[in-house]
């Protein structure tokens, strides 16, 4: 569904990525492991273009995607199919959770009004936040601010979810509701990339685990083969200290 | 108490010589008529070229950017008073307008600078996580801006758009550098007639203390209920 080939990506004179080869396949669930400056958020990114690769090809569904950096048309209709959740949440503060869920089914989609509501509170009533839905984000707290940022993802019925480090800046106690819709999707088949420092999380939701340092994917495999028995040294090592 | 009496009887006599006789107070109330008029024409002014400059200035690196950073530098970089002048006696001089036009014209041209400066950091400001949402959902850049950050931007800038607008109101009193009998002028055409400066001089600043005082209050309240929506 996904290929990478030999990608790369410099900020300046920094090389970040230093040519990544991969392939993701339809339904699977990938997470993304490794030091912070390893490139993790940068490789992700790449993916629905929020950063132009320096060098490299993107395919998804067999068509470069490269290319429609340079034509908005297409590049809008890319990121349609490709949702992303952040860090930081990133709502839309002067809109109320089903606003936020809704703003994108109406404009992009051309859905109305009411279909898109009514699809709205049926993904807060699987997200757990039907309660919430006329609230704006500023009374929420972090876990249900993620959990609307899913479900304002899902409204646009993406092929690929990206997750870009979904639960860092939650406090301890909100990081496991969270996982759990995260959890759910997996079970749906949903082909999702996974960027997260949640360890147990990652070997328990994940098909493929990539081990990344330094710009390159260093090592990669089955959860049960990198978390019990990593073959190389600096993976052995970055486990050592997390684990 | 004599003397309190006699200040009384000096400042009463003043008040009448400076004012009330022949009517010289049509003086300040015209002038305050086109000092009204210009600082809001120039205000409107302002924001529709301030808004054209900051998208400009935005959407980055098209010739017109250019032009818009020169703009911006030369305004900012030149005082009020020689821009109205240099519009008025080189760049207009061949064409007869009248002088309420032409200083609206360069209070306007003057304000539009400071008003992109205040629009674009308004926009600036917004987290940039809101535009990558906004992307990242297809919305296009257009969509983003209109949905997304303008609403967000807005409670940036009007606060600082009420304060730009207390400042043109203080500075059309340079407009007598062009003959416009504006409220300042409007004292100095008092003084001319009964050579009395006090009263007249301080009536003006205390007329401009009180517009800029009710300025401001509207401005607190109007803020606070911006801040009341967050």
């Amino acid at each position: 569904m996904i290929k990478v080939i030999d990608l790369h990506k410099y900020f300046g004179d920094l090389e970040v990525l230093k040519g990544i080869n991969n392939e993701i396949n339809k339904g699977e669930v990938v997470c993304i492991i490794g030091p912070s400056g390893s490139g993790k958020s940068t490789f992700l990114r790449c993916l629905n273009l929020l950063e132009v690769p320096t060098k490299g090809e993107i395919l998804i569904n067999g068509v470069s995607i490269i290319g429609s950096i340079k034509n908005p048309k297409k590049l809008n209709e890319l990121r349609k199919n490709i949702g992303m959740v952040f860090q930081q949440f990133n709502l839309f503060p002067h809109m109320t959770a089903i606003e936020n869920i809704t703003l994108a089914p109406m404009k992009v989609l051309k859905m109305g009004k009411e279909q898109a509501e009514s699809k709205a509170l049926e993904l807060l009533d699987k997200v757990g936040l039907t309660d919430k839905a006329y609230e704006y984000p500023s009374r929420l707290s972090g876990g249900q601010k993620q959990r609307v940022a899913i479900a304002r993802t899902m409204a646009m019925n993406p092929d690929i979810m990206l997750f870009d480090e979904p639960t860092s800046s939650l406090d301890p106690e909100m990081v496991g509701e969270v996982l759990e819709v995260i959890k759910t999707l997996a079970l749906e088949g949903m082909t999702m990339v996974i960027v997260t420092h949640e360890m147990g999380f990652a070997r328990e939701v994940s098909d493929r685990i990539l081990f990344m340092d330094e710009g390159i994917i260093y090592e990669e495999g089955k959860p049960s083969e990198i978390f019990n028995n990593p073959q190389r040294p600096r993976t052995r090592e970055f486990l050592s200290k997390v684990l | 108490m004599d003397l309190i009496y006699s200040i009384y009887r000096v400042l009463s006599d003043k008040i009448y010589f400076s004012f009330i006789k022949e009517n010289r107070f049509m003086y300040l109330v015209d002038g305050w008529v086109i000092s009204i008029q210009v600082t809001v024409l120039a205000a409107l002014l302002g924001i529709i070229i301030g808004l054209v400059v900051a998208i400009v200035k935005i959407s980055g690196k098209s010739p017109f950017a250019q032009v818009a950073d020169w703009y911006v530098s030369i305004i900012r970089g030149t005082p009020v008073v020689v821009q109205l002048t240099i519009i008025y006696y080189v760049i207009l001089a061949d064409v007869s307008l009248p002088r309420t036009i032409v200083a609206t014209i360069a209070f306007g041209i003057n304000s539009g600078a400071y008003v992109a400066e205040i629009i674009r950091a308004g926009i600036l400001a917004v987290d940039k996580g809101q535009t990558e949402a906004g992307r990242s959902l297809g919305l296009s850049e257009a969509k983003t801006m209109r949905y997304i950050i303008i609403p967000q931007a807005i409670k940036n800038i009007l606060p600082a758009l009420g304060n730009e607008f207390i400042i043109l109101l203080k500075e059309t009193s340079v407009s007598g550098y062009i003959a416009l009998d504006d409220l300042t002028k409007g004292a100095t055409l008092i003084r001319s007639v009964t050579y009395e400066s006090f009263t007249p001089l301080i009536t003006v600043a205390y007329i401009y203390f009180i517009m800029t005082a009710m300025l401001s209050a509207g401005l607190s309240k109007f803020e606070r209920r911006l801040r009341a929506s967050d």
